[in-house]
């Protein structure tokens, strides 16, 4: 079967943006995605749109256009945009459309994320108690990972640097000053090991995505950039999810817990008849600097407790063996939940045409790989070739 | 004193954790889920500690109802051998001496440290030799 390429994207830059709602960051990525793909509103047969708490996406029609088009809002999560992009995906693979596109944009309030035990099927007491904290789970898991595979709160903290380090060459970051390792380690805790550097921030931006057949895309004349896989699953059991009042025992508890990543990625990996080593730039989830740390394993790229060598001898900086968040992640981009997968495609395209500028991966990258982890346990992954 | 909800604690001195048996797998899940699917069952008083961190900051009212002044406290994440890992409180060490692995023991506390009539929450302490 032929493969469904990428030929338009766009962005709108990631961060505050002060009278400006998401619907409208979105419809910004949209206009500079189809600038980019040159072609007009019309000629999008399909959309998908995600948004967490923006409104929504099929609204956006007001603004672009009223020609009728079919579009279908998602919601899932943190993986929403990987739901909308592996949707877009599926419409074209399934013959019905040539081309069509996925968007993604949110604006969240300031501070971290609310929610209320009874929105995830737990008792009032839960939440009195203090621990309906998202910051809590994220902590505890990599607290446990660190004390199982001897990560030291020093790789914790050159995470975050390289994130803040390779925000500041890119355009749509948030965080564009870099921060010393030192700084970091320092400043003051959030929840341990965390301290407030290594935790992302809920924010606003808005990505778009236009997906063609690769007849379609040739006819466009754009470069290839092929979309070998696109998967999106849901946690194994005895998984260690976000707000767990409990956790299942487990007979060998010596390793990590099985995740939705570590399925989305192994699929993801067949289907693209691709393995770990073939991939020259990858996006990985890092919504605290240990998710990043850990995602490096559950992806495949390394094994358990690899990562202290990994990054002490800069293997996923931007020169390095496998860049890794190049475009500075969320710890730099923040996180705007329907956009945020989105992003990472976008940061991939742009690699793999060359247009990194200041953060270009050396060496022509071919393949390209993102990944995104969202409550309560799902993940989205796509591999991306030119 | 009594516990922030009901059926969280049994009714002994010293109580016990109630958690909820599946009746169809065996799998122990805390709470017990209100519902006909689970047995309720005490748990063992006795753990030890699988992973944790520190709170540092106050949790946003609502849902929190702490009390105002807030002093970090440790979210703890103990293993119930053989039955289940319970989220609780970790109290009477200092954040410094917090290993993983440290034998733990069940000691419910109240919710407000400086309320003499404030509720109870699932709490565990030191045991054995850590004590």
């Amino acid at each position: 079967m032929s493969d469904v390429c990428i030929v338009g994207v766009g962005i709108h830059p990631f961060g505050r943006t002060d009278g400006m709602s998401g619907v409208e960051q979105g419809v910004f990525a949209v206009r500079q995605a189809l600038g980019d793909a040159g072609i007009d509103w019309p000629q999008i047969q399909f959309a998908y749109g995600s948004s967490d708490a923006a409104g929504n996406p099929d609204t956006m029609v007001d603004r672009l256009g009223l020609t009728g088009v079919q579009f279908i809002n998602v919601r899932n999560g943190c993986a929403a945009g990987g739901s909308a992009l592996f949707s877009a995906q599926m419409a074209i693979k399934s013959g019905e459309f040539d081309i069509g596109l996925a968007v993604g944009f949110d604006k969240h309030p300031r501070g971290a994320f609310d929610a209320k035990p009874a929105e995830y099927n737990l008792p009032d007491w839960y939440g009195d108690a203090g621990y309906m904290v998202t910051t809590q789970f994220f902590a505890a898991k990599i607290m446990r990972y660190m004390s199982l595979f001897g990560i030291s709160r020093e790789t914790l903290g050159r995470v975050a640097e390289k994130a803040f380090r390779n925000g500041a060459k890119t355009p749509h970051a948030w965080r564009r000053q870099p921060v010393s390792i030192e700084e970091i380690l320092e400043a003051p805790m959030i929840s341990d090991p965390y301290s407030k550097y290594m935790f992302c921030s809920p924010g606003e931006g808005g990505v778009a995505l236009i997906l063609a057949s690769e007849k379609k895309a040739r006819e466009l004349g754009k470069p290839l950039i092929r979309l070998k896989a696109a998967t999106m699953r849901t946690r194994p059991p005895h998984s260690f999810e976000v707000f767990a009042p409990s956790i299942d025992v487990v007979e060998d508890d010596s390793g990590p817990r099985g995740t939705a990543s570590q399925i989305a990625s192994r699929d993801a990996f067949r289907l693209a008849g691709m393995e770990p080593g073939d991939i020259d730039v990858a996006q990985l989830q890092d919504t605290e600097a240990g998710a990043e740390i850990m995602h490096m394993a559950e992806n495949g790229f390394c094994a358990n407790g690899d990562q202290e060598q990994w990054l002490a001898e800069g293997r996923t900086e931007i020169g390095g063996a496998l860049p890794v968040n190049t475009d500075g992640g969320c710890l730099a981009c923040g996180e705007p939940i329907g956009a945020s997968g989105l992003r990472q495609v976008y940061e991939n395209v742009v690699q793999l045409r060359g247009d990194g500028g200041d953060r270009q991966v050396p060496g022509n990258p071919k393949t390209a790989y993102s990944h995104v982890y969202g409550a309560p346990g799902v993940s989205a992954v796509t591999i991306l070739e030119r | 004193m009594r516990a922030i909800a009901d059926g969280l604690f049994t009714d002994e001195t010293p109580p016990r954790l109630v958690g909820g048996c599946d009746r169809a797998t065996g799998r122990v899940v805390f709470p017990c889920p209100d519902s006909s699917n689970y047995e309720a069952m005490p748990l063992s008083s006795d753990g030890v500690l699988w992973s944790y961190t520190v709170q540092r900051f106050r949790p946003k009212t609502p849902p929190y109802a702490g009390p105002e002044a807030f002093a970090p406290w440790i979210v703890a994440y103990v293993e119930l051998p053989g039955q289940v890992i319970v989220e609780a409180r970790l109290v009477d060490v200092a954040f410094e001496d917090v290993k993983i692995g440290m034998p733990l023991r069940f000691k419910p506390v109240p919710l407000d440290p400086d309320a003499p009539d404030s509720v109870l929450i699932p709490a565990y302490a030191p045991a054995g030799d850590a004590a």
